[in-house]
C-alpha cells in the first residue's frame, strides 16, 4: 500500500514537471507540428459547448476555439476538444493537457495571480442567479430564507452563493455535487427549492429539465461573472494569439465584416478593414501566423456577434438578449482594442 | 565446561563480505538511496516548475478563509470566519462518521447474511443467496445513485412532511428528530448511562472469569440491561425529568429545529453498508465451511444445540480465517466512502479535494494531504484488526 502511494506520488510529480516543461518552448510550434488545438470546454452546456448526436461540439466558447484552429489551420475543425468539469478544469490546464480553457470560467483575482494562469479576454459578461419552481410562488432572490439551495462544487458559484446569504443576513442549506448533471437532477427531484449558476447557464440547464415552463429564473444578478478564454502562464506569444483571435471577432462586427461579406471586404479602401483582412501592413507575423490570419477567422467561423446570435441569441433554442454582450458602439460592454 | 574456544564460533573478518546479513543491509541501504533521489528529483522537479509557473506553493492556504457553506457538519463550520483547515476537518470527520457507521452496520448485516446463507432454512439461505450474487454483482457507484433516488423520490416536499412517532418529521429533505436538551442535572443521566456502559464491560469479564474457574453462569444480559437503561431511567425520574425537546415545525420552505439527518447520508449509509454486507457475508460462509464438519459433530456429541454450537464452536474458530478478508473489507468501505462526491454527502474527498483544492489552486499539497489521510485510517484499521487477529488466533501450546 505505502508503496503505491510513492509510486502513485512519483509518477504524479514526473507527469507534472512533463507537462511544464513543455511549456517553456512556445506552444505555438508545438500544436503546428501536433496540427491540432486541444481545447477544455465544458461536457455540456447548452449555448457554450454542447456536443451533438455526430460528436461535434458546438457553441460559444467552442467556436473561439474553431477559430483559433481557423487562424493558425486555415481549418476550424483541427480542434481536439477535452471536456472538463469545473472541478478539474485548472489542473488539466496546469498539467498541459489542454492549450486553453475556453470554458464558463470566470476571471477573477485569485485565478489571476496564484494558479499560474492569464485570463485572455472576456467572451461572455454573465452574473450569477437562482432559478425556483414556479409553484414556490417566489419571485425574488430576497425570499429564499431558510431554502435549500442546489450548487456545483468547485466553482466561483459556490463563493458567491454563501456572500449573498451571509450579506442579506439570510440562513440556508447548501447541497454541493461535484458535476452540473447531478446538481440539476437533485434540483428537479426536489431536493432542493433552489438551482444556482451563472444566468446563461440556468437558462442552458432549464432546457434540460422536464417540463422547463415549470420553473423560472429570479430577476436577482447576485455577482459578476466574466467568463473568458484562460492559457498557462509563461508564453506570451500563445496569450497574444488567443487574446487578439477574440479581438478580431469584435473588431469584425464592429467594421460590419461578417462571414458572407468577407471576400467583398478584400477589396475594399477602407485601410481598417485593409489591416484587418491582410491586404495592408503585416500584422499575422509577429504572432506566427500567416497576415490573413483574421481573414480566415471571419471566413471559417464568424464575427462575433453571428457567433453569439446563432450559439446563445436569437437564432438558438437559448433566445438571451444581447444585453451587457452587446457591442460598445450599442451600449454593451464589448469592446476590442483596435487592429493597427 | 569453559575450556571450549571461542574463536570457532566467531567468524573471521575475511567473510564480512560474504555475510548475508552485512549484504542484505547493503542492498537496501542502495535501494532506500536510489527511492530516495528519485523522490527527491521529482519534488524538486515539481517545485521548480510551479515556481516557474507562478503557481503559489506551500501550505498557506490552510488558515485562510473559506468563503462557502457545508450542509452536514459535526463541528461548527460558516462561511465567515471557517478557514480551510476547519474545512478539512468537516470533510475528515463526515468521512469517519460514515465510514464507521458503516463497518459496525455491515458487520452485522454481513455475519447475519453469511450464516443465514449455510442455513437449513431452503428459502432463507437462497434469500441470501440472491442478496450476496445481486449486490456483488453491481457497480456500488450504480447503487449509490438507486438508494439515492431510492430513498429521496417517494418523499414529499417539507410543506407535506410524513409525520412519524414521538415528532419526528420526515421529507426530502432529510428526517428531522426532536432534539433533546439537557436541563439541570441533565447531564447526571448522561454519566450514569456512561458509569453503566463501563460497569458492564467490567462485570461482563468477571462473569467469564467466574464461568471459567467455577462453571457458574452469570445473568450477564439482565444486568446490562438494568446498568445501561433502567438506571439512567431512574436517574432521570429522581432528577426530575430534565430533558425536554426541541421539535421540528416547519418554517418558510424547510423546517426549523429538531436534528436533521440528510438524505445524501442515509443513501451513502445505506450503499455502503449493503454492498460491503454482501462481501462481508461471502467472508463469513468461507470462514464457517473452514471449520472441520467434526467440531459440530463433537459439539453435537456433548449435547449442545446448534445456537450455542454456533456460537462458541465454529464462530470463534471460523474467525482465524474471516479476520483478514474482513480487515481488507473495511479498508475498501472507508475508501469507497469518497464515491460519496456523487451524491452530494460533503466528504473529505468533497469538501477538501473538491472545493478547496478549487478555490485554492493547490492541488499537490491538497492531494497529498487526501492520500495520507486514507493511507492512516487505513493503517490504524489494519493496526486494530490485527491486534484482534492475534487474540483469535490459534493458540498452540
Amino acid at each position: 500500500m505505502k508503496k503505491t502511494v510513492t509510486t502513485t506520488l512519483v509518477l504524479a510529480s514526473l507527469a507534472l514537471g512533463a507537462g511544464f516543461a513543455q511549456a517553456q518552448t512556445g506552444l505555438l510550434p508545438q500544436i503546428k507540428a501536433r496540427g491540432v488545438v486541444t481545447c477544455g470546454t465544458s461536457p455540456g452546456l447548452a449555448g457554450f459547448a454542447m456536443p451533438d448526436a455526430q460528436g461535434n461540439y458546438t457553441g460559444i466558447d467552442v467556436d473561439l476555439c474553431r477559430a483559433l484552429a481557423a487562424a493558425i489551420f486555415n481549418d476550424p475543425q483541427k480542434v481536439k476538444f477535452v471536456p472538463l468539469s469545473s472541478k478539474d478544469r485548472f489542473t488539466a490546464l496546469q498539467a498541459g493537457e489542454v492549450d486553453l480553457l475556453s470554458r464558463t470560467t470566470t476571471w477573477t483575482l485569485s485565478r489571476d495571480t496564484s494558479l499560474g494562469l492569464n485570463f485572455a479576454g472576456i467572451n461572455y459578461f454573465d452574473g450569477q442567479g437562482f432559478m425556483v419552481h414556479k409553484k414556490l410562488g417566489i419571485d425574488s432572490a430576497l425570499k429564499l430564507a431558510g431554502a435549500s439551495v442546489c450548487v456545483a462544487q468547485g466553482t466561483t458559484t459556490e463563493l458567491n452563493l454563501a456572500d449573498f446569504f451571509r450579506a442579506n443576513k439570510m440562513k440556508y442549506e447548501v447541497v454541493a455535487f461535484s458535476g452540473g448533471d447531478e446538481t440539476i437532477k437533485a434540483y428537479e427531484s426536489g431536493r432542493c427549492d433552489a438551482f444556482t449558476t451563472d444566468s446563461s447557464g440556468l437558462y442552458a440547464e432549464r432546457l434540460k429539465l422536464q417540463v422547463p415552463a415549470d420553473h423560472i429564473v429570479l430577476p436577482e444578478i447576485i455577482s459578476k461573472e466574466p467568463l473568458g478564454p484562460v492559457v498557462r502562464h509563461g508564453d506570451d506569444n500563445w496569450l497574444d494569439i488567443v487574446k487578439w483571435t477574440h479581438n478580431a471577432m469584435l473588431n469584425a462586427e464592429e467594421l460590419g465584416i461578417t462571414k458572407a461579406n468577407i471576400d467583398e471586404m478584400l477589396k475594399s479602401e477602407n485601410p481598417e478593414i485593409k489591416r484587418f483582412v491582410g491586404t495592408e501592413g503585416k500584422f499575422g507575423e509577429p504572432m506566427g501566423l500567416s497576415n490573413d490570419w483574421a481573414y480566415r477567422i471571419v471566413k471559417l467561423v464568424g464575427n462575433y456577434g453571428e457567433v453569439f446570435e446563432k450559439n446563445v441569441g436569437a437564432g438558438s433554442p437559448l433566445k438571451i438578449a444581447r444585453g451587457q454582450n452587446a457591442l460598445w458602439t450599442k451600449g454593451g460592454l464589448q469592446y476590442a482594442p483596435p487592429i493597427r | 565446561m569453559s575450556t571450549i574456544p571461542t574463536e570457532t564460533v566467531q567468524p573471521g573478518k575475511a567473510s564480512l563480505l560474504y555475510d548475508p546479513k552485512i549484504r542484505g543491509y547493503v542492498y537496501q541501504l542502495a535501494l532506500l538511496a536510489v527511492v530516495g533521489f528519485l523522490l527527491y528529483s521529482a519534488a524538486s522537479n515539481a517545485i521548480t516548475n510551479l515556481r516557474a509557473q507562478k503557481i503559489a506553493s506551500g501550505f498557506g492556504f490552510w488558515h485562510n478563509a473559506a468563503g462557502f457553506d457545508v450542509n452536514q457538519k459535526l463541528i461548527p463550520f460558516s462561511a465567515s470566519g471557517s478557514t480551510y483547515g476547519q474545512a478539512f476537518y468537516v470533510g475528515l470527520l463526515n468521512t469517519l462518521l460514515v465510514a464507521s457507521i458503516g463497518i459496525v452496520l455491515s458487520t452485522f448485516l454481513g455475519f447475519f447474511v453469511g450464516v443465514a446463507r449455510l442455513s437449513s432454512n431452503w428459502v432463507l439461505s437462497k434469500l441470501a443467496m440472491i442478496y450476496v450474487e445481486v449486490i456483488r454483482n453491481l457497480p456500488l457507484l450504480l447503487q449509490l445513485f438507486f438508494w439515492y433516488n431510492a430513498v429521496l423520490k417517494p418523499l414529499p416536499n417539507p410543506r407535506q412532511s410524513i409525520e412519524l412517532p414521538a415528532g419526528a418529521l420526515l421529507n426530502n429533505r432529510g428526517l428531522y428528530l426532536p432534539d433533546p436538551q439537557l436541563g439541570p442535572g441533565g447531564s447526571l443521566i448522561v454519566w450514569t448511562f456512561l458509569i453503566g456502559i463501563v460497569a458492564t464491560i467490567i462485570f461482563r469479564a468477571w462473569a467469564r472469569k467466574q464461568q471459567e474457574a467455577t462453571g457458574k453462569q452469570y445473568p450477564v444480559g439482565w444486568i446490562a440491561l438494568g446498568l445501561i437503561v433502567v438506571l439512567p431511567f431512574f436517574v432521570y425520574l429522581v432528577t426530575g425529568r430534565p430533558v425536554s425537546f426541541v421539535y421540528p415545525e416547519i418554517a418558510g420552505f424547510n423546517l426549523r429545529g429538531g436534528i436533521q439527518i440528510f438524505p445524501e447520508f442515509v443513501a451513502l449509509l445505506l450503499g455502503l453498508t449493503t454492498y460491503t454486507a454482501g462481501f462481508i457475508a461471502e467472508v463469513v460462509r468461507a470462514g464457517i465451511l473452514a471449520v472441520s464438519k467434526g467440531q459440530t459433530e463433537a459439539a453435537n456429541a456433548l449435547g449442545l444445540r446448534a445456537g450455542p454450537t454456533l456460537k462458541l464452536v465454529v464462530i470463534p474458530q471460523a474467525m482465524r480465517v474471516i479476520i483478514p478478508p474482513l480487515t481488507s473489507n473495511y479498508l475498501n468501505l472507508t475508501k469507497n466512502s469518497s464515491l460519496a462526491v456523487a451524491i452530494g454527502y460533503p466528504d473529505l474527498v468533497q469538501v477538501f479535494t473538491g472545493t478547496v483544492l478549487n478555490q485554492t489552486g493547490q492541488a499537490v499539497e491538497v492531494v497529498a494531504i487526501t492520500m495520507a489521510v486514507y493511507l492512516t485510517i487505513s493503517l490504524v484499521t489494519s493496526f486494530f484488526m490485527n491486534i484482534y487477529n492475534k487474540r483469535m488466533a490459534l493458540v498452540e501450546r
